[in-house]
């Protein structure tokens, strides 16, 4: 029972933050409505998948330092729950613009860098696939997982605040969501969601990370 | 003493990659040919008369050129090399060396060939460029950092099978981001806007260029050990 909590922990958040969101008393806005909601769910998730790819980069560190096959599995589970969190992230902000911005793709800046973040990474995906030795896939693709997230640094999170066209708040003169409406209220659901995606993530990551480990058991 | 140790290193290293280019020169005359035959194609396709073409579209077709001219000629960069050298290398000089000389190589020979691509380029599809001095110190980091960031993944693919697709899915979603910058500041540099409007662009291009040459350094020593 002792490792169950979190499991626990991240049903009751998600379950919480999903009810919240959908009832909990909303800010009314110019354009943004009720749409507001999807806060909960578009901006959550792709913090869960900043974390986790973060957390795929350490471990692929965490590889080249001690070569333990573990390490690399880790890695790898782990930018695979980024990718999913990833897709999840751009369909629900693809809705969220298609409410507000009027099209589903306006080729916003950070649209179109989190694009390329996802290609990033499925090349990651490609490259591990395309390697037949263990040992040489791990490092190989340790590597190539460091040296991307070095390049996703500048895409995601400097070039999108240099241009002045971006619709997304933050951006190119639009205040940031902190300056007058992430009140409180919403703040009551928001940093519990990010917990809770993240912790499925996670919990994602264990399971698959689990029935590998059994695969390489049964192997030998 | 060691730093000049490896400084001789880096210096015999890199004159030894402009000998053995120099013996194959059929390598640098194709890869010559190959400019001057893509840029006769998009000035075909375009089918145009001097200076008609757009000065958006001018620039990033330069742009999309000298990418593809990047990756096909400094993609060879680690995949052509024999194993039997790379091993004969590895025990007789650092990993550093290695991919420093190779970056400082590959820099100054993308520099060669984008020089030339802009004149074949500015002969057949006219040159609107204003502030031409602007425009080359953009070449400059840009064949630095296209360089750079392909050297060492075409030294990721070569562990690989399919060596030859895998580099351009390997690189460009990561190249994107520093194509945008240079796309960008050369722009800027076509427009012959003041200059000190755009300096933190360039000095951003020299930011990317700096970590990807950083992680570079950093990673290659992993890479070479397997």
């Amino acid at each position: 029972m002792k490792k169950k909590w979190w499991k626990v922990l991240c049903i009751v958040l998600l379950i919480y933050s999903i009810l919240g969101a959908l009832l909990f008393d909303a800010p009314r806005l110019a354009i943004l409505n009720e749409t507001i909601r999807n806060l909960h769910f578009h901006v959550t998730m792709w913090f869960a998948m900043i974390i986790l790819l973060v957390t795929s980069t350490i471990y692929a560190i965490k590889y080249l330092r001690s070569n333990r096959i573990d390490h690399d599995t880790l890695s790898a589970e782990f930018a695979n729950a980024g990718v999913l969190f990833g897709i999840l992230g751009i369909v629900t902000g693809a809705i969220w613009a298609n409410f507000t911005w009027g099209e589903p793709w306006s080729g916003d800046a950070k649209q179109n860098s989190s694009a390329i973040a996802l290609l990033i990474y499925l090349a990651y995906l490609v490259l591990r696939n395309s390697l037949e030795d263990q040992q040489q896939k791990a490092r190989v693709s340790a590597i190539y997982n460091v040296f991307a997230f070095a390049a996703l640094i500048p895409l995601l999170f400097i070039l999108p605040r240099m241009t002045d066209s971006s619709l997304h708040p933050g951006n190119g003169g639009n205040p940031g969501f902190n300056a007058y409406d992430l009140d409180s209220r919403l703040r009551m659901v928001f940093y519990p969601a990010i917990l809770g995606w993240t912790l499925l993530g996670v919990w994602l990551v264990s399971l698959r990370v689990r029935i590998k480990r059994i695969k390489m058991a049964l192997e030998d | 003493m060691q730093s000049i140790d490896s400084m001789r290193e880096i210096l015999t290293l890199v004159s030894k990659e402009f000998r053995s280019e120099w013996r194959q020169k059929y390598a640098l005359n194709g890869m010559i040919l190959y400019l001057a035959s893509t840029i006769f194609v998009c000035y075909m396709s375009f089918s145009l008369k001097t200076g008609t073409i757009h000065a958006l579209s001018w620039n990033a077709l330069f742009w999309i050129i000298i990418l593809f001219t990047a990756v096909n000629s400094v993609a060879k960069s680690f995949i052509q090399e024999a194993d039997g050298r790379m091993l004969y290398y590895y025990s007789l000089v650092k990993p550093e060396s290695i991919i420093l000389s190779k970056i400082i190589y590959y820099s100054l020979l993308m520099m060669g060939l984008s020089l030339i691509g802009l004149f074949f380029y500015s002969m057949v599809m006219g040159n609107p460029v204003n502030d031409l001095a602007m425009f080359l110190l953009t070449i400059v980091l840009a064949s630095f950092g296209l360089a750079t960031a392909l050297t060492m993944l075409s030294g990721i693919a070569s562990k690989a099978s399919n060596s030859s697709t895998l580099i351009a899915v390997l690189s460009f979603p990561v190249i994107i981001p520093m194509l945008l910058l240079i796309i960008r500041c050369s722009k800027n540099a076509l427009d012959g806007i003041e200059r000190s409007v755009y300096t933190d662009q360039l000095l951003t291009l020299i930011a990317i260029n700096a970590i990807v040459v950083a992680v570079s350094y950093l990673l290659f020593p992993y890479l070479w050990r397997s």
